[in-house]
Protein backbone atom coordinates (compact mmCIF):
# COMPACT_ATOMS: atom_id res chain seq x y z
CA UNK A 1 0.00 0.00 0.00
CA UNK A 2 1.30 3.28 -1.13
CA UNK A 3 2.16 6.09 2.61
CA UNK A 4 1.48 9.55 1.66
CA UNK A 5 3.16 12.31 4.76
CA UNK A 6 1.40 15.30 5.21
CA UNK A 7 2.75 18.46 6.91
CA UNK A 8 -0.64 20.04 9.61
CA UNK A 9 -1.12 23.59 7.66
CA UNK A 10 -0.21 25.27 11.32
CA UNK A 11 2.86 23.64 11.37
CA UNK A 12 3.75 25.13 7.48
CA UNK A 13 2.35 28.59 8.93
CA UNK A 14 4.02 29.12 11.93
CA UNK A 15 7.43 27.91 10.10
CA UNK A 16 7.46 29.89 7.23
CA UNK A 17 5.97 33.16 9.04
CA UNK A 18 2.55 32.99 7.21
CA UNK A 19 -0.95 32.83 7.80
CA UNK A 20 -3.20 30.42 7.88
CA UNK A 21 -5.89 32.27 5.61
CA UNK A 22 -3.35 32.15 2.74
CA UNK A 23 -2.74 29.18 2.65
CA UNK A 24 -6.48 28.26 2.81
CA UNK A 25 -6.89 30.95 -0.07
CA UNK A 26 -4.39 29.38 -2.28
CA UNK A 27 -6.45 26.20 -2.24
CA UNK A 28 -9.60 27.96 -2.40
CA UNK A 29 -7.65 29.08 -5.92
CA UNK A 30 -6.90 25.46 -6.91
CA UNK A 31 -3.30 25.94 -6.11
CA UNK A 32 -2.88 23.59 -3.42
CA UNK A 33 -4.35 20.95 -2.53
CA UNK A 34 -5.07 20.91 1.69
CA UNK A 35 -6.72 17.15 2.94
CA UNK A 36 -8.58 17.04 6.31
CA UNK A 37 -6.89 14.20 8.78
CA UNK A 38 -8.09 13.83 12.40
CA UNK A 39 -9.85 17.30 11.83
CA UNK A 40 -6.58 19.02 11.10
CA UNK A 41 -5.97 20.59 7.35
CA UNK A 42 -2.67 19.00 6.23
CA UNK A 43 -0.46 19.84 2.97
CA UNK A 44 0.84 16.66 1.56
CA UNK A 45 4.92 16.71 1.63
CA UNK A 46 4.66 16.19 -2.29
CA UNK A 47 3.39 19.61 -2.38
CA UNK A 48 5.43 21.35 -0.11
CA UNK A 49 7.97 22.90 -2.74
CA UNK A 50 5.36 23.97 -5.01
CA UNK A 51 3.73 25.84 -1.35
CA UNK A 52 6.85 27.19 -0.88
CA UNK A 53 7.56 28.76 -3.93
CA UNK A 54 4.09 29.98 -3.83
CA UNK A 55 4.83 31.88 -0.16
CA UNK A 56 8.37 33.43 -1.70
CA UNK A 57 6.00 34.94 -5.02
CA UNK A 58 3.79 36.45 -2.27
CA UNK A 59 6.33 37.36 0.70
CA UNK A 60 9.02 38.38 -1.90
CA UNK A 61 7.52 40.28 -4.31
CA UNK A 62 4.33 41.14 -2.76
CA UNK A 63 2.23 39.98 -5.05
CA UNK A 64 -0.99 39.26 -4.10
CA UNK A 65 -3.67 35.93 -4.65
CA UNK A 66 -4.58 36.58 -7.56
CA UNK A 67 -1.44 37.66 -9.43
CA UNK A 68 0.51 34.42 -7.98
CA UNK A 69 -2.61 32.50 -9.47
CA UNK A 70 -2.03 34.14 -13.07
CA UNK A 71 1.69 33.37 -12.84
CA UNK A 72 1.59 29.78 -11.55
CA UNK A 73 -0.57 28.98 -14.60
CA UNK A 74 1.84 31.41 -16.88
CA UNK A 75 4.82 29.37 -15.29
CA UNK A 76 2.95 26.01 -15.37
CA UNK A 77 3.02 26.99 -19.32
CA UNK A 78 5.91 28.08 -20.03
CA UNK A 79 7.37 24.37 -18.21
CA UNK A 80 4.60 22.51 -20.71
CA UNK A 81 6.40 24.45 -23.98
CA UNK A 82 9.73 23.71 -22.37
CA UNK A 83 8.69 20.28 -22.74
CA UNK A 84 7.50 20.39 -25.83
CA UNK A 85 10.18 22.20 -27.25
CA UNK A 86 13.01 19.77 -25.67
CA UNK A 87 11.02 16.73 -27.21
CA UNK A 88 11.05 18.55 -30.68
CA UNK A 89 14.32 19.26 -30.33
CA UNK A 90 15.21 15.97 -29.56
CA UNK A 91 13.20 14.34 -32.48
CA UNK A 92 14.95 17.01 -35.10
CA UNK A 93 18.33 15.90 -33.79
CA UNK A 94 17.39 12.64 -35.39
CA UNK A 95 17.32 13.89 -38.76
CA UNK A 96 19.76 16.13 -38.19
CA UNK A 97 22.57 13.69 -37.01
CA UNK A 98 22.10 11.52 -39.94
CA UNK B 1 35.24 42.28 -4.91
CA UNK B 2 34.76 44.07 -7.79
CA UNK B 3 32.98 47.56 -7.17
CA UNK B 4 29.48 47.89 -8.01
CA UNK B 5 27.61 50.58 -8.02
CA UNK B 6 24.23 49.77 -6.07
CA UNK B 7 22.19 52.55 -7.92
CA UNK B 8 23.17 51.70 -11.29
CA UNK B 9 21.55 47.89 -10.55
CA UNK B 10 18.83 48.78 -9.33
CA UNK B 11 18.14 51.93 -11.62
CA UNK B 12 17.64 55.10 -9.38
CA UNK B 13 20.04 58.11 -9.30
CA UNK B 14 22.15 59.08 -5.89
CA UNK B 15 18.96 61.00 -5.16
CA UNK B 16 16.19 58.65 -4.59
CA UNK B 17 13.90 58.46 -2.08
CA UNK B 18 13.60 55.89 0.03
CA UNK B 19 9.95 55.14 -1.33
CA UNK B 20 11.35 55.09 -4.64
CA UNK B 21 14.85 52.43 -3.46
CA UNK B 22 11.81 50.24 -2.55
CA UNK B 23 9.92 50.67 -5.82
CA UNK B 24 12.28 50.25 -7.96
CA UNK B 25 13.32 47.23 -5.95
CA UNK B 26 10.39 45.56 -6.02
CA UNK B 27 10.19 46.26 -10.10
CA UNK B 28 13.21 44.33 -10.88
CA UNK B 29 12.54 41.81 -8.30
CA UNK B 30 9.39 40.76 -10.29
CA UNK B 31 11.78 40.66 -13.11
CA UNK B 32 14.42 39.12 -12.09
CA UNK B 33 13.48 36.38 -9.23
CA UNK B 34 14.74 32.82 -9.62
CA UNK B 35 11.41 31.05 -9.20
CA UNK B 36 10.27 33.12 -12.19
CA UNK B 37 13.22 32.43 -14.04
CA UNK B 38 13.45 28.68 -13.27
CA UNK B 39 16.93 27.46 -14.98
CA UNK B 40 17.88 30.99 -15.89
CA UNK B 41 21.71 31.76 -14.44
CA UNK B 42 21.82 35.33 -15.65
CA UNK B 43 18.92 36.76 -14.13
CA UNK B 44 19.55 34.28 -10.45
CA UNK B 45 23.05 36.18 -10.67
CA UNK B 46 21.25 40.14 -10.88
CA UNK B 47 19.01 38.71 -8.83
CA UNK B 48 21.63 38.29 -5.61
CA UNK B 49 23.56 42.10 -7.50
CA UNK B 50 20.10 43.44 -6.86
CA UNK B 51 19.44 41.56 -3.62
CA UNK B 52 22.64 42.92 -1.97
CA UNK B 53 22.05 46.54 -3.55
CA UNK B 54 18.81 46.73 -1.74
CA UNK B 55 20.23 45.62 1.01
CA UNK B 56 22.64 48.80 1.82
CA UNK B 57 20.57 51.28 -0.15
CA UNK B 58 17.31 50.30 1.60
CA UNK B 59 18.68 50.80 5.20
CA UNK B 60 19.33 54.42 5.77
CA UNK B 61 22.34 53.79 8.22
CA UNK B 62 24.30 51.50 5.39
CA UNK B 63 23.13 53.77 2.67
CA UNK B 64 24.91 56.73 4.18
CA UNK B 65 28.14 55.17 4.30
CA UNK B 66 27.82 53.66 0.88
CA UNK B 67 26.92 57.08 -0.14
CA UNK B 68 30.10 58.51 2.02
CA UNK B 69 32.78 55.77 0.44
CA UNK B 70 31.70 55.76 -3.22
CA UNK B 71 33.32 53.30 -5.20
CA UNK B 72 36.76 52.84 -3.33
CA UNK B 73 34.72 51.37 -0.58
CA UNK B 74 36.41 48.21 -1.55
CA UNK B 75 39.59 49.38 -0.70
CA UNK B 76 38.34 50.99 2.80
CA UNK B 77 40.12 48.17 4.50
CA UNK B 78 43.41 48.65 3.47
CA UNK B 79 42.91 52.19 4.45
CA UNK B 80 41.68 50.50 7.93
CA UNK B 81 44.58 48.77 8.26
CA UNK B 82 46.88 51.52 6.98
CA UNK B 83 45.90 53.65 9.51
CA UNK B 84 45.71 51.26 11.97
CA UNK B 85 49.44 50.80 11.55
CA UNK B 86 49.86 54.62 11.10
CA UNK B 87 47.84 55.39 14.59
CA UNK B 88 50.08 52.53 16.12
CA UNK B 89 53.21 53.82 14.77
CA UNK B 90 52.88 57.39 15.69
CA UNK B 91 51.35 57.35 19.22
CA UNK B 92 47.67 57.84 17.95
CA UNK B 93 48.15 60.53 14.26
CA UNK B 94 45.10 61.10 12.46
CA UNK B 95 44.68 59.70 8.90
CA UNK B 96 43.86 61.86 6.66
CA UNK B 97 40.67 61.32 4.91
CA UNK B 98 37.89 61.72 7.40
CA UNK B 99 37.66 58.34 8.38
CA UNK B 100 35.68 57.59 11.88
CA UNK B 101 36.99 55.10 13.90
CA UNK B 102 35.66 51.79 13.52
CA UNK B 103 32.56 52.95 11.32
CA UNK B 104 34.47 50.91 7.95
CA UNK B 105 34.87 47.03 9.93
CA UNK B 106 31.40 47.50 11.21
CA UNK B 107 30.29 48.57 7.83
CA UNK B 108 31.61 45.44 6.02
CA UNK B 109 30.83 43.05 8.72
CA UNK B 110 27.25 44.26 8.50
CA UNK B 111 27.23 44.03 4.66
CA UNK B 112 28.65 40.67 3.96
CA UNK B 113 28.01 38.35 7.04
CA UNK B 114 27.32 38.94 10.64
CA UNK B 115 24.03 40.66 9.79
CA UNK B 116 21.52 41.92 12.13
CA UNK B 117 18.46 39.52 12.99
CA UNK B 118 16.55 42.47 11.35
CA UNK B 119 18.02 42.06 7.66
CA UNK B 120 15.94 40.28 5.05
CA UNK B 121 15.59 36.41 4.44
CA UNK B 122 16.72 35.37 1.08
CA UNK B 123 16.54 32.27 -0.20
CA UNK B 124 19.99 30.90 -1.28
CA UNK B 125 21.00 30.92 -4.81
CA UNK B 126 20.39 27.85 -6.84
CA UNK B 127 23.15 26.08 -8.74
CA UNK B 128 22.48 24.60 -12.24
CA UNK B 129 24.64 21.75 -13.29
CA UNK B 130 25.27 19.71 -16.47
CA UNK B 131 25.68 15.62 -16.31
CA UNK B 132 26.41 14.22 -19.43
CA UNK B 133 25.53 10.76 -19.93
CA UNK B 134 25.35 8.36 -22.66
CA UNK B 135 21.96 6.92 -24.11
CA UNK B 136 23.23 3.37 -22.78
CA UNK B 137 23.38 5.52 -19.34
CA UNK B 138 20.02 6.66 -19.10
CA UNK B 139 18.96 3.22 -20.25
CA UNK B 140 19.15 1.41 -16.35
CA UNK B 141 18.56 3.07 -13.41
CA UNK B 142 22.01 3.70 -11.81
CA UNK B 143 23.68 5.68 -9.32
CA UNK B 144 26.34 8.64 -9.90
CA UNK B 145 28.50 10.35 -7.35
CA UNK B 146 29.13 13.98 -7.90
CA UNK B 147 30.54 16.95 -6.41
CA UNK B 148 29.06 20.29 -5.53
CA UNK B 149 31.60 22.59 -4.40
CA UNK B 150 33.12 20.24 -3.02
CA UNK B 151 30.01 18.26 -1.02
CA UNK B 152 29.70 14.65 -2.11
CA UNK B 153 25.67 13.96 -3.37
CA UNK B 154 25.04 10.80 -4.34
CA UNK B 155 21.95 10.88 -6.51
CA UNK B 156 19.84 7.91 -7.81
CA UNK B 157 19.52 8.62 -11.51
CA UNK B 158 16.18 7.01 -12.77
CA UNK B 159 16.13 4.66 -16.03
CA UNK B 160 14.59 6.65 -18.82
CA UNK B 161 15.39 10.41 -18.13
CA UNK B 162 15.02 12.59 -21.15
CA UNK B 163 17.82 14.31 -23.21
CA UNK B 164 17.40 18.23 -21.13
CA UNK B 165 15.38 16.93 -18.78
CA UNK B 166 16.07 18.85 -15.38
CA UNK B 167 15.88 17.27 -11.82
CA UNK B 168 15.88 19.23 -8.94
CA UNK B 169 17.98 18.57 -5.34
CA UNK B 170 16.57 20.49 -2.87
CA UNK B 171 18.68 22.04 -0.58
CA UNK B 172 21.57 21.79 -2.16
CA UNK B 173 22.13 25.18 -3.62
CA UNK B 174 24.20 28.20 -1.52
CA UNK B 175 23.36 28.99 1.76
CA UNK B 176 19.89 31.03 2.44
CA UNK B 177 20.40 34.27 4.12
CA UNK B 178 19.36 35.21 7.83
CA UNK B 179 17.80 31.65 8.25
CA UNK B 180 15.94 31.43 4.69
CA UNK B 181 15.77 28.15 3.26
CA UNK B 182 19.36 26.70 1.41
CA UNK B 183 19.18 27.28 -2.59
CA UNK B 184 18.39 23.85 -4.76
CA UNK B 185 20.72 22.18 -7.22
CA UNK B 186 19.44 21.57 -10.80
CA UNK B 187 20.90 18.78 -13.13
CA UNK B 188 20.31 19.41 -16.10
CA UNK B 189 21.18 15.70 -18.44
CA UNK B 190 22.83 15.76 -21.64
CA UNK B 191 22.30 12.24 -23.54
CA UNK B 192 24.89 12.16 -26.16
CA UNK B 193 23.74 10.22 -29.07
CA UNK B 194 24.39 6.78 -30.26
CA UNK B 195 26.23 5.70 -33.16
CA UNK B 196 23.63 2.70 -33.64
CA UNK B 197 20.77 3.87 -31.70
CA UNK B 198 18.21 6.89 -31.96
CA UNK B 199 15.94 8.19 -29.40
CA UNK B 200 12.93 9.47 -29.50
CA UNK B 201 10.77 9.69 -26.54
CA UNK B 202 10.17 6.30 -25.02
CA UNK B 203 10.97 4.56 -28.96
CA UNK B 204 14.43 3.59 -30.26
CA UNK B 205 15.29 3.84 -33.77
CA UNK B 206 18.10 1.40 -35.29
CA UNK B 207 18.89 0.14 -38.79
CA UNK B 208 20.06 -3.04 -39.95
CA UNK B 209 21.90 -4.49 -42.25
CA UNK B 210 20.23 -7.62 -43.89
CA UNK B 211 22.14 -10.23 -46.49
CA UNK B 212 20.42 -9.80 -50.16
CA UNK B 213 19.15 -13.56 -49.59
CA UNK B 214 17.44 -13.29 -46.64
CA UNK B 215 15.49 -10.17 -47.67
CA UNK B 216 14.61 -12.84 -50.58
CA UNK B 217 13.93 -15.58 -49.48
CA UNK B 218 13.53 -14.64 -45.79
CA UNK B 219 14.87 -16.15 -42.41
CA UNK B 220 16.26 -14.79 -39.43
CA UNK B 221 18.52 -12.03 -38.33
CA UNK B 222 20.43 -11.15 -35.20
CA UNK B 223 19.59 -7.78 -33.42
CA UNK B 224 21.58 -6.27 -31.01
CA UNK B 225 19.54 -4.08 -28.35
CA UNK B 226 20.35 -2.50 -24.96
CA UNK B 227 19.21 -5.44 -23.22
CA UNK B 228 20.61 -8.33 -25.30
CA UNK B 229 20.58 -9.89 -28.59
CA UNK B 230 17.26 -10.98 -30.22
CA UNK B 231 16.74 -12.93 -33.19
CA UNK B 232 14.52 -11.77 -35.47
CA UNK B 233 12.24 -13.37 -38.38
CA UNK B 234 12.29 -11.73 -41.10
CA UNK B 235 9.71 -11.78 -44.27
CA UNK B 236 10.41 -13.16 -47.31
CA UNK B 237 10.75 -10.66 -50.26
CA UNK B 238 11.51 -7.77 -47.79
CA UNK B 239 12.37 -4.50 -49.34
CA UNK B 240 14.93 -2.42 -48.38
CA UNK B 241 13.78 0.46 -45.93
CA UNK B 242 11.25 -1.86 -44.45
CA UNK B 243 10.98 -0.99 -40.37
CA UNK B 244 9.89 -3.46 -37.85
CA UNK B 245 8.20 -2.61 -35.18
CA UNK B 246 9.38 -4.57 -31.56
CA UNK B 247 6.13 -3.78 -29.17
CA UNK B 248 8.44 -3.48 -25.70
CA UNK B 249 11.83 -3.51 -26.77
CA UNK B 250 12.42 0.07 -26.57
CA UNK B 251 13.62 2.13 -23.99
CA UNK B 252 12.19 2.34 -20.50
CA UNK B 253 9.17 5.24 -19.48
CA UNK B 254 10.70 7.29 -16.61
CA UNK B 255 9.57 6.67 -13.06
CA UNK B 256 7.18 3.64 -14.88
CA UNK B 257 8.85 0.53 -13.62
CA UNK B 258 8.08 -2.39 -16.42
CA UNK B 259 7.21 -0.01 -19.27
CA UNK B 260 9.24 0.48 -22.40
CA UNK B 261 8.52 2.08 -25.79
CA UNK B 262 8.96 0.10 -28.92
CA UNK B 263 12.17 -0.17 -31.14
CA UNK B 264 11.41 -0.05 -34.57
CA UNK B 265 14.51 -1.77 -37.02
CA UNK B 266 14.95 -0.44 -40.21
CA UNK B 267 16.12 -2.72 -42.59
CA UNK B 268 19.05 -1.87 -44.87
CA UNK B 269 19.47 -4.27 -47.38
CA UNK B 270 23.37 -5.14 -48.51
CA UNK B 271 23.94 -5.70 -52.32
CA UNK B 272 26.60 -8.41 -52.71
CA UNK B 273 29.90 -7.50 -53.93
CA UNK B 274 32.81 -9.01 -54.90
CA UNK B 275 31.13 -11.75 -57.10
CA UNK B 276 32.25 -14.90 -58.36
CA UNK B 277 31.84 -15.77 -62.21
CA UNK B 278 29.55 -18.84 -61.02
CA UNK B 279 27.44 -16.41 -59.30
CA UNK B 280 27.39 -13.79 -61.79
CA UNK B 281 26.09 -15.88 -64.30
CA UNK B 282 23.50 -17.54 -62.02
CA UNK B 283 22.07 -13.98 -61.41
CA UNK B 284 21.81 -13.13 -65.30
CA UNK B 285 20.00 -16.73 -65.45
CA UNK B 286 18.11 -14.94 -62.90
CA UNK B 287 17.65 -11.71 -64.71
CA UNK B 288 16.02 -13.86 -67.99
CA UNK B 289 13.62 -15.54 -65.90
CA UNK B 290 9.97 -13.93 -66.30
CA UNK B 291 9.04 -12.16 -63.46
Amino acid sequence: METQEFIPVDVFCIHHKVETAFVVSLQEFGLIEIANINEADCIPVHQLSELEKLVRLHEDLQINLEGIDAVAHLLQHIKEMNKEMQVLKNRLSLYEDV
Amino acid sequence: MASVDYYKTLGITKNASDEEVKKAYRKLARKLHPDLNPNDKEANKKFQQLNEANEVLSDPEKRKKYDLYGENWEHGEEYAKARQNRSANSGGQQFGGGFEGGDFSDFFSSMFGSGSSSQARFKGQDYNSELRLSLRDAYTTHQQTLNVNGKSVRITIPAGIENGQTIKLKGYGSKGANGAPDGDLYITFAIANDAKFKRTGNDIHTTVDLDLYTAVLGGETIIETFDGKIKLKVQPETQNGTKTRLKGKGFPVYKKEGEFGDLYVTYNIKIPTNLTQEQKELFLQLSKLPS
